[in-house]
């Protein structure tokens, strides 16, 4: 079952595959331009507490995301 | 003709830049380490042509202000240089492509080549300068592998008509070249990849940076009062004291030249912090007090700047950070502001709002102290105790927390989120680093030494008129009722605008307490900004906001300062 959840709840070291990102232009574009977009798989690699940034693996590059942007950003995982 | 190196943050633009005219320019292992452009020159095909490093961007479309300087530049390039990180292939051709489209004569290094191989990337080259139409050389900018070979395709690069392409289009398009050119093969986990992950945990990342921090503050002190204990205090007392002391007793030790020379002579000998000459003092102060702190901070941060830590602090403190304003990233033009304020400053272009870049530089130019005055703060109040010493640095960072925390709440508008890529850790590639520590070793000597001698120079002249009398007269309610320091404070005060360090030395002479040491120190830091800060943040915040600034920055200092003195 595929199930899509905002990337702020992917497990540590869990896959997913961008599906929507739920943001105006600007921050489509920013994150876009940084590697981000709607097809890409993202790889968690660690979140802070409290509502800090999530760290993701996108290719070769791991990507720091505030944790507001990264819960409106939907991923695709397989459960 | 004028050739642009493009590219996006971090991928060796800098490095590159060196390597190609000589002109050595700030390189470090973070995205935004270039915020300005710089030019140089090179030799091609036996003429002098022009290249400019360019600062970082990741698309044509800015989103910081340091790509609308890139931007900006794009019109007044006959070629670029496009350098694509290898390692990072899909990313960087985004720019690449809207290079191309735009019909912008393009010759693409793909740099960071020698990281392909042990991190299982296969790029097919060949295939690749098929693809995009335009010459591509593999190269390594730090050992300059590859060249001379992208120089000599440089006359392949022709202008084109521009298309049109839709983000979308271009993205599909992107997708299509990197499935066909690029091989990943999987490896397995390594010890940097291991590092890195714990670095961003919370667990294992906080306690990793307070070591990283703490033992940043050890070594930069040992190395400090190393060369001050081993090298420069002995340098000055065995063999400059009897030097200078034969000439003041040449000059009749008085006297208007003597005074400005060797300055007063205190209980019939030279005291190099007190007596105040050019010939004392100003050059005491810069080269054996100041100078050896300057290159221990910069070796330091020079070592985190390469390594790639910085961004991963920058993910501890976010959320710290979004309290104040502003987010984590904020946190590198913070700690350059430790050893200058102007590079400070002039690294909030990194920082995507005007909101942002006022509170940053604000908290800079008030609550961080700058390495030349940190000196001075471990050599005067040091000797009367560590614990003044954590006094001064205690308020300081109480302060810079309290107005950021008030900046945040009074500024309309919100922090933007933070977005950063976070490089792998690298080991710093030695010869850039110690380029690096000796071009900040020289600025610093070109830049403090002459406002150091003329500092000196101007207060001994204006001792000399009475000036400061009528002026210590004066301000005396402000400095003694409200500071509670002797009225003639003032002059430090005033001296400050030139530089915080010969400012600090001038309290030196006036017998303070140990509190009001702490009290004056505290004000200095936080008071007018010295200078070239003043200028920067002219430059950068505009007129208004620049005396806005300067004005959050009069009454807290005096606030503060206040404070201080009915507690203490």
């Amino acid at each position: 079952m595929a199930k899509q959840i905002p990337l702020t709840q992917l497990r540590r070291g869990q896959s997913g595959r961008v599906i929507q990102i739920m943001g105006g232009f600007g921050m489509t574009r920013r994150l876009s331009a940084i590697g981000i977009r709607p097809g890409k798989k993202v790889t968690k690699v660690s979140a802070m507490f409290m509502r800090g940034p999530v760290t993701v693996r996108i290719g070769g590059t791991e990507i720091a995301i505030g944790f507001g942007m990264a819960s409106r950003i939907i991923v695709e995982v397989k459960e | 003709m004028r050739i642009l190196l493009m590219g996006n943050p971090n991928v060796g633009k800098s490095v590159i830049f060196s390597r190609l005219t000589g002109v050595h320019v700030i390189a470090s292992n973070y995205p935004g380490t270039t915020v300005e452009f710089t030019k140089g020159w090179t030799e091609y095909k036996g003429k002098r042509v022009e290249v400019i490093d360019v600062p970082g961007a990741y698309t044509l479309e800015p989103t910081s202000k340091a790509e609308e300087v890139a931007v900006e530049m794009l019109k007044e390039g006959d070629l670029v240089i496009d350098i694509v990180d290898a390692t990072n292939l899909e990313r960087n051709l985004n720019l690449a492509l809207q290079l191309i489209e735009r019909g912008v004569p393009t010759v693409i290094a793909l740099n960071i080549w020698d990281e392909t191989k042990h991190r299982g990337i296969n790029i097919d080259v060949e295939k690749l300068e098929k693809l995009l139409g335009v010459p591509v050389v593999p190269t390594v900018g730090i050992t300059g592998e590859g060249i001379k070979e992208l120089f000599s395709r440089l006359e392949e690069a022709k202008r084109k008509k521009p298309i049109k392409r839709t983000e979308h289009r271009r993205w599909d398009n992107i997708g299509k070249i990197t499935h066909e050119v690029q091989i990943l093969t999987h490896r397995h986990h390594t010890l940097r990849e291991v590092l890195e992950e714990a670095s961003t945990r919370p667990l294992s990342g906080l306690p990793i940076a307070m070591l990283v921090l703490f033992l940043s503050f050890k070594i930069i002190r040992f190395i400090g009062e190393g060369l001050i204990g081993y090298l420069l205090e002995p340098f000055f007392t065995k063999l400059y004291l009897p030097l200078i002391t034969k000439l003041s007793l040449f000059l009749g030790r008085g006297g208007f030249l003597h005074d400005i020379l060797i300055g007063k002579l205190i209980e019939g000998g030279i005291d190099f912090v007190q007596s105040f000459g050019l010939l004392t003092t100003g050059l005491y102060v810069p080269l054996a007090m100041v100078l050896p702190y300057i290159l221990s901070f910069y070796l330091v941060l020079g070592i985190l700047e390469d390594t790639g830590y910085l961004p991963r602090l920058a993910i501890l403190l976010d959320n710290l950070m979004h309290r104040l304003g502003l987010h984590g990233y904020a946190i590198i033009p913070n700690l350059l502001g430790l050893g200058c304020n102007v590079p400070g400053i002039l690294s909030t272009r990194i920082l995507e709002s005007k909101r942002e870049r006022f509170i940053a530089s604000a908290l800079i130019s008030i609550g961080v102290p700058c390495a030349a005055l940190q000196a001075m703060i471990f050599g005067l109040v040091g000797k009367h105790g560590g614990q003044y010493v954590s006094m001064v640095y205690g308020t300081l960072f109480l302060v810079w927390l309290l107005l950021g925390l008030i900046l945040n709440r009074v500024l309309k508008g919100f922090s933007p989120p933070l977005l950063i890529e976070v490089p792998p850790y690298r080991l710093p590639p030695w010869r850039t680093t110690v380029k690096k520590l000796w071009m900040r070793i020289l600025s610093f000597l070109r830049e403090a030494l002459p406002l150091v001698l003329l500092g000196v120079l101007v207060v001994n002249i204006l001792y000399f008129l009475k000036v400061f009398d009528f002026l210590a007269n004066l301000t005396a309610p402000l400095i003694h009722g409200i500071l509670g320091l002797p009225k003639e404070a003032v002059v430090a005060l005033v001296i400050g605008f030139l530089r915080k360090d010969v400012a600090l030395g001038m309290l030196g002479p006036l017998n303070l307490t140990a509190q009001q040491l702490v009290v004056g120190s505290v004000v200095l830091a936080m008071s007018f900004p010295c200078i070239a800060t003043f200028i920067v943040l002219l430059k950068e915040l505009g007129l208004k906001d620049m005396l806005k600034a300067t004005g959050i920055m009069i009454v807290s200092a005096f606030l503060v300062g206040g404070i201080l003195n009915l507690i203490l």
